[in-house]
């Protein structure tokens, strides 16, 4: 026989024996969609939750920041069958290029892992306002040098410009919400910027940003590349390399990749993040224990049930094995029940889940909003089939064991 | 090579159980028999004579210790479990006492359950012909109803109908009166004569009741596990 009909056969069985116990059915496909609601819910929740908290992160700052190698004393080896003591203090890190950066930009833009390359000037400044008014206010500043196209697609600024224009070229400067508050500056206003050692240069403000992030609203000021260079006295220099990559978890991995490429140092937003990942996979591995011992107690549900259907039906699987049902199909007919009540329970339950994070999207606190993947609830639902088949395995084995003689006068 | 018509013969077939322990005990001891298209035999006996065992064997449901059982001329003692149950799929019918309907189904697909088992959904024609089964034993008007809707003769009726409906050339029925009153079993026992007349199976019936064995044309008398006495009933209607 083929088993296209077998199954015909076997579908019409299970459906049957589960329709004639209905109220065995309905409990468990009952226990089934509240799992499985549990599962959608939380992992929507929780996915949607990190990816917020990630996005917000990753927002403000690269996924790789390729830097200059520290600088390091060196020291002598000592001669042979010698012992050497060393006192050393270590080194201050000057502000200083990485060398070839032209070279290793083009390099890093053709990494198939990096999706932007954004070569960065910073260093260290005085501001203050250009022109003075009623008092003089000072602000310690981060003075970034960028080539805005590039930067863009790292940060994406001028998403994020509250007045203004996104404009760092020929003497513009864009500056930050915190840092227009505390100098008191608006668009059109003078800045001036001191980087010490007698290098100032005044600059207007085309444009005011806010990242959300107080430290760098209050600290950051954009220029164009040649203008922090000729301040921070590196002329044709950068001091970091920002890229971002497809995907950020791999972060660590490209990292250690680009270190051994570029023989420079390059530092995952997972190493300077480090707490944050922390937290957001201790969640995650109660989140995914949560949904095992979830898992775990609908699979029992349906085995226990099984196992109960079958002694209820001994007689009914002996007449069926009397009749020329061969073992295969008295096995079949049971699997096919287990993945039946997964499949039944889980769509319930994801129809439940994902109304669940509906009404949490609309009448939660709205501090941020989850987004269900749509493939969540179909995945749950394989899942919960595939769960209720395996549960299945041993009362099916058991009934396609049983000997039809003894089965038949079961009573 | 069987002759034409023999549709079972059993070699000094033996059962025993629990070989090999202290608690070995022979059920069976050296059975030889053979049934004919056509015939309708009972089987009777005291209890614990051995009938339900060597039924059992008869119908593929367990195995000899030793000897041989043909079905339609094919050895089977050696067969695995897969080829017993095609064979009881294609060339034996089941009437047990407690008429064993499935509870899930209506009294239409309880019958077609064979075929449905054979060859999953079952046809135009092989509906048309479980209709005319039941028509045959009475219960058209019931088809679509649930078996625990009909009473218990009208049961055995339905079961009856199911083991005919893949036209078997043997059909076992265990005690397929035990459990009826005796005007009922007397209808049951008319039906199996008619329809081994009709449709000229070959009827295995084992009963306690002395009466109905007297009707069959032949009455095989099992005791202490040994045929005494295999006879022909020329009064038998």
């Amino acid at each position: 026989m083929r088993l296209a009909d077998s199954l015909w056969t076997e579908w019409k069985i299970a459906l049957r024996f589960l329709l004639d116990n209905r109220m065995q059915t309905l409990l468990i496909t009952f226990g089934i969609a509240v799992g499985s609601a549990v599962i959608v819910f939380i992992t929507a929740l929780i996915t949607g939750l990190q990816a917020n908290v990630i996005q917000r992160t990753l927002g403000t700052q690269a996924h790789i920041r390729i830097l200059p190698p520290d600088e390091v004393n060196r020291t002598l080896p000592a001669a042979a069958d010698s012992w050497s003591l060393v006192l050393e203090s270590p080194r201050a890190q000057r502000l200083r290029s990485i060398i070839n950066w032209q070279d290793v930009r083009d390099v890093l833009d053709q990494d198939a892992q990096i999706l932007a390359v954004s070569p960065v000037i910073s260093g260290p400044a005085i501001a203050r306002r250009g022109v003075a008014r009623r008092g003089v206010a000072r602000a310690s500043v981060a003075l970034l040098g960028i080539d805005p196209p590039r930067y863009q697609r790292i940060i994406p600024l001028a998403d994020d410009l509250i007045a203004g224009r996104f404009l760092v070229g020929a003497g513009n400067a864009v500056i930050g919400k915190e840092l227009a508050r505390d100098l008191g500056l608006g668009i059109g206003d003078k800045l001036r910027l001191d980087a010490g050692e007698g290098r100032e240069a005044v600059v207007d403000i085309a444009g005011i940003f806010e990242l959300g992030v107080r430290e760098l609203d209050a600290r950051y000021v954009y220029l164009d590349l040649k203008q922090a260079q000729t301040l921070l006295d590196l002329p044709g220099g950068v001091t970091v390399i920002d890229t971002t990559v497809a995907e950020i978890f791999q972060a660590d991995e490209v990292a250690r990749r680009l270190a051994r490429l570029t023989g420079l140092r390059a530092e995952s937003w997972m190493e300077t993040n480090g707490q944050l990942l922390n937290a957001l996979s201790s969640q995650s591995m109660t989140t995914e224990m949560i949904r095992v011992f979830v898992a775990i107690s609908v699979a029992f549900g349906i085995a226990s049930v099984l196992a109960v259907s079958v002694v209820q039906r001994t007689r009914e699987i002996g007449i069926l094995r009397a009749m020329g049902s061969p073992r295969g199909q008295i096995l079949r007919v049971f699997l096919l029940q287990g993945g039946l009540l997964g499949l039944l329970g889980s769509a319930c339950g994801g129809l439940v889940g994902w109304g669940l994070v509906q009404v949490f999207n609309l009448f939660g606190p709205r501090l941020f909003i989850i987004p269900v993947d749509p493939t969540l609830v179909p995945l749950a639902m394989l899942v919960a089939t595939v769960t209720g088949v395996l549960a299945a395995a041993m009362p099916a084995r058991r009934a396609a064991r049983y000997d039809p003689a003894v089965a038949i006068r079961y009573v | 090579m069987a002759p034409a018509e023999e549709v079972l013969r059993l070699e000094r077939v033996r059962k025993a159980f629990n070989i090999g322990t202290p608690l070995e005990s022979e059920v069976l001891h050296g059975i030889d028999l053979q049934l004919r298209r056509g015939e309708l035999a009972a089987l009777v006996g005291p209890s614990g004579s051995g009938k339900s065992t060597l039924l059992n064997l008869i119908g593929l449901l367990d195995t000899p210790s030793s000897g041989e059982l043909y079905v339609l001329g094919q050895a089977t003692r050696d067969s695995d479990d897969e080829a017993r149950t095609q064979l009881r799929n294609q060339a034996i019918g089941f009437v047990f006492q407690f008429h064993h309907l499935i509870s899930a189904f209506s009294v239409l697909e309880n019958v077609l359950m064979p075929l449905m088992i054979r060859h999953g959904k079952p046809s135009r024609a092989e509906t048309d012909l479980a209709r005319a089964l039941l028509e045959e034993v009475g219960l058209g008007p019931f088809a679509d109803k649930k078996p625990t809707q009909i009473s218990g003769g009208q049961q055995q009726r339905v079961a009856i109908a199911r083991a005919l409906v893949t036209r078997p050339p043997l059909l076992l029925a265990d005690e397929p009166t035990g459990n009826l009153d005796t005007r009922t079993a007397q209808s049951v026992f008319e039906l199996f004569h008619r329809l081994n007349a009709q449709f000229g199976c070959a009827i295995l019936v084992v009963s306690h009741d002395p009466r109905l064995a007297a009707d069959c044309e032949r009455t095989i008398q099992l005791v202490d596990g040994r045929i005494v006495s295999d006879a022909t009933n020329p009064l038998a209607s």
